[in-house]
């Protein structure tokens, strides 16, 4: 059940009147919470508000003001709109914020984010490393006065390309050709200390079995090149025999700090750096980005565009279905059979991706207010085709193929087993989620876009393991392309903009979280605009990043060769992981 | 499961032998055309197709779409004495809405006055950077900018492109975006006629 709105921030207040003050900006909503009652408050927003799921935690430098804040996004698993509420801390050193992984322990990784990009101390936190950066780099790379090597400007457009852009080559700025600055006193060659060192500690750190014989235990490292880690990902594991005892997974081999370089960028020129988060689905990257701009600028897309979004949002979450699935078979020892089959499928998508958007995987389809253009000619034909007469034939094929197979049944039934509990404790989301028994799906929950037009199922499964992952992305498949039936139905003529299109837009300040259901789950764009043509603050929430929180937990206790299935079964892609 | 075990890899097994007959069905059916005729590649890549499914890249090559883009290139009317005239004016919109700013302009000056001249003196095109989002094409006022087709660029070095290597004939933008091409001659042709009854 859903308590309206407005009764339930009333008593919100009313619990807290003392400590929480509503956050008055322009452009800005949500509450601005004192620092000392943030532990008592988010417990009761958990347990007495039913406020079960963190979604976002990141950090806001406000260097001019002089002070940092914190900003959490908590939700409901059964629907509705959520809290926003912000710690503000003055900026100097140490910044130091109490840590919320006591209450909610989805808050591990992301919070280890914010200490690496903003270094915001989380006191109480229980492993707080870098987590993208190397033990030993230089500062915080997101706080505003950080600047990168071949820095050159605060905001795009640089100055140096027009009227007098005389070209030069970026490597050829630095000596040795990298873009690396050291801390001082500081030198690759004569490297005096272990960056490894936090990393070993952390993992030592465990609850040892004392029944049995003493034996000893072995960290093994498998990556970051190992195959089945689906990109440049690291897990270093500590095992008993053949059983896991902890695990960590080690990540940010792919980090380009996305969030900085959207920092420079005008509002338009990130549309399309999301492609490259979770390339495998660059259509609800661009959808989320799009929805939180949108929100700040209050436009809203034409109704033919709202139809064109949600089809291409629904064949994106096919195509990514569909490579998780393949990916998975591989990892399961069905060595790329299955997955030729579902990339076949997956290439007549994106052959439509392709002649609507003009790319295959880096679609950079939508615009604010709208899409980049209409259909071509032809591609409807294409898109009916498709979903009227072969993905439903194909998609039941791929189902005989592989769900009945014993040995997909043995290495999945049971195994990697996330209880419902669990799933929301460590803010899982999309399959993860609502494989593990809890119906959350951010369509329904808090629909955007036109999906409360549209009839279909929130697929759930109830017991959590690899089986039921794989079982999940089956149906929301099948879902997806009774979506998809719906949208070429009822597809309206008209304009597939509502605003003129410039290269420059004008966005009021303000803050907007646009969130979307991602095929990985909830994908969520935080931005703050400052009335400048760059935003502010650019904040990704990023499915595949926070689903890895559960990975550790899920693992331990079972054996090394499930780690692989496990990791298949959460489908992270390295893009979105690392940003 | 209960049943029979190795049921469910036996079911599965089949669906493998059904793709492998199929492939090989269709062959017959096409009479030997499947491979490396337009009907037969636009086949393949269609709902229809069954069976074996690949390209023979680079014998055979998928046809691009007209919307598809890659690294953009300069387009240029050519005069009737096949003098070449770029529609670029190096008003720098490009540059400015190029999301990695790999695009680099030299605005060009007269000579004799000193004052920019709407013309690109230099335009270079870092093609390493360039991630092909087509918003230059998508903002440039003037269709001086357009996205290519040609997706062949693998080199020994470092593609960084100038104005001649970038610069294209209108004919060729036509030939590979025809209902863009078409559309937008028709537009710019609407406007000048309406500057020539605004200036009478």
């Amino acid at each position: 059940m859903v308590i309206p709105a407005p009764a339930q921030f009333a008593d919100l207040t009313a619990r807290f009147p003392e400590v929480l003050k509503p956050d008055t900006r322009p452009g800005y909503a949500g509450w601005i919470l004192d620092q000392a009652a943030l532990l008592e408050f988010a417990s009761a927003l958990r347990d007495e508000f039913g406020y079960d799921y963190l979604s976002s935690v990141t950090a806001v430098d406000y260097l001019a003001e002089n002070k940092m804040e914190v900003v959490y996004h908590v939700y409901k698993t059964t629907g509705g709109s959520g809290v926003v509420f912000k710690i503000q801390v003055p900026r100097s050193d140490p910044i130091e914020v109490p840590s919320l992984v006591s209450i909610y322990p989805g808050a591990e990784l992301q919070e280890r984010e914010a200490w690496d990009l903003f270094g915001i101390k989380f006191t109480g936190h229980p492993d707080l490393r870098r987590i993208f950066m190397w033990e030993g780099f230089a500062g915080h790379p997101m706080r505003k006065d950080w600047h990168e090597p071949y820095f050159e400007e605060e905001a795009k457009p640089l100055k140096s390309r027009w009227p007098d852009g005389k070209i030069v080559m970026a490597e050829s700025k630095n000596l040795y050709g990298d873009n690396i600055s050291y801390p001082e006193g500081f030198s690759p060659g004569n490297q005096t200390f272990d960056p490894e060192k936090a990393l070993y500690e952390a993992l030592r750190n465990y609850q040892k079995d004392e029944i049995g014989l003493d034996t000893d235990h072995i960290i093994v490292n498998m990556g970051p090149q190992h195959p089945s880690t689906h990109g440049v990902f690291r897990v270093a594991v500590v095992l008993d025999g053949e059983k896991i005892v902890n695990l960590k997974p080690v990540m940010g081999y792919l980090h380009r700090n996305h969030e900085k370089i959207g920092e420079r960028n005008t509002f338009i020129m990130n549309m399309p750096y999301t492609d490259r988060l979770d390339y495998l689905s660059s259509m609800s990257n661009n959808f989320g980005y799009a929805l939180a701009v949108e929100k700040l600028m209050n436009v809203k897309p034409t109704e033919r565009a709202e139809y064109i979004r949600v089809m291409m949002a629904e064949m994106t979450r096919i195509a990514n279905h569909l490579m998780a699935i393949g990916a998975l078979l591989n990892d399961l020892g069905a060595y790329f059979t299955p997955m030729l089959y579902a990339l076949e499928e997956r290439e007549l998508l994106l052959d439509i991706f392709e002649a609507v958007a003009g790319s295959r995987m880096m679609c950079n389809y939508f615009r604010f207010g709208g899409v980049a253009r209409d259909l071509p000619e032809g591609t409807l034909q294409m898109i009916k085709g498709l979903f009227f007469e072969r993905l439903p034939r194909k998609i039941d094929e791929i189902d005989r193929f592989l769900s009945e197979n014993e040995i997909i049944r043995s290495r999945g039934i049971g195994q990697g087993v996330l209880s419902a509990e669990d799933a929301i404790k460590y803010s899982a989301a999309g399959p993860l989620l609502r494989a593990s028994g809890i119906p959350y799906d951010v369509r329904r929950a808090e629909p955007y876009s036109i999906y409360d037009r549209f009839e279909f199922d929130v697929v759930v499964r109830t017991n959590g393991d690899i089986y039921d992952r794989l079982m999940v992305r089956f149906d929301e498949i099948r879902q997806s392309i009774r979506i998809v039936q719906q949208a070429v139905k009822q597809l309206p003529d008209g304009p597939v903009m509502a605003l003129k299109p410039m290269y420059q837009v004008r966005v009021p300040p303000g803050e907007a979280y646009g969130r979307v259901e991602g095929p990985k789950g909830e994908l969520g764009f935080y931005v703050i605009s400052n009335g400048k043509p760059t935003p502010w603050r650019y904040h990704v929430r990023a499915p595949s990043f926070i689903n890895l929180t559960a990975f550790g937990p899920i693992c331990i206790g079972q054996k090394i060769a499930d780690v692989v299935a496990v990791l298949g079964s959460i489908d992270i892609v390295l893009g979105e992981v690392d940003r | 499961m209960s049943d029979m075990y190795g049921k469910g890899i036996l079911k599965g097994l089949s669906v493998s032998l059904k793709r492998f007959i199929e492939t090989y069905l269709d062959d017959l059916s096409w009479w030997g055309k499947r491979y490396h005729t337009d009907a037969g590649i636009a086949h393949r890549g269609s709902k229809d197709a069954r069976g074996i499914f690949t390209v023979q890249y680079p014998e055979e090559k998928i046809p691009t779409p007209e919307e598809f883009r890659f690294v953009p290139f300069l387009v240029y009317d050519e005069g009737p004495n096949g003098e070449k005239a770029l529609r670029c004016t190096s008003c720098g919109i490009c540059t400015k809405v190029c999301p990695p700013q790999c695009i680099w302009i030299v605005r060009a000056t007269d000579p004799a006055t000193g004052r920019p001249i709407p013309d690109p003196a230099k335009f270079h095109i870092d093609a390493d950077i360039c991630m092909n989002c087509g918003l230059c094409a998508e903002f440039c006022p003037f269709d001086a900018i357009k996205m290519d087709h040609d997706y062949e660029l693998a080199s020994f070095h470092r593609n960084v492109f100038d104005e001649t290597r970038l610069s294209k004939p209108a004919s060729y933008y036509a030939s590979i975006r025809p209902a863009n091409a078409a559309r937008e001659d028709a537009a710019r042709a609407a406007k000048a006629a309406s500057r020539m009854v605004q200036s009478e």
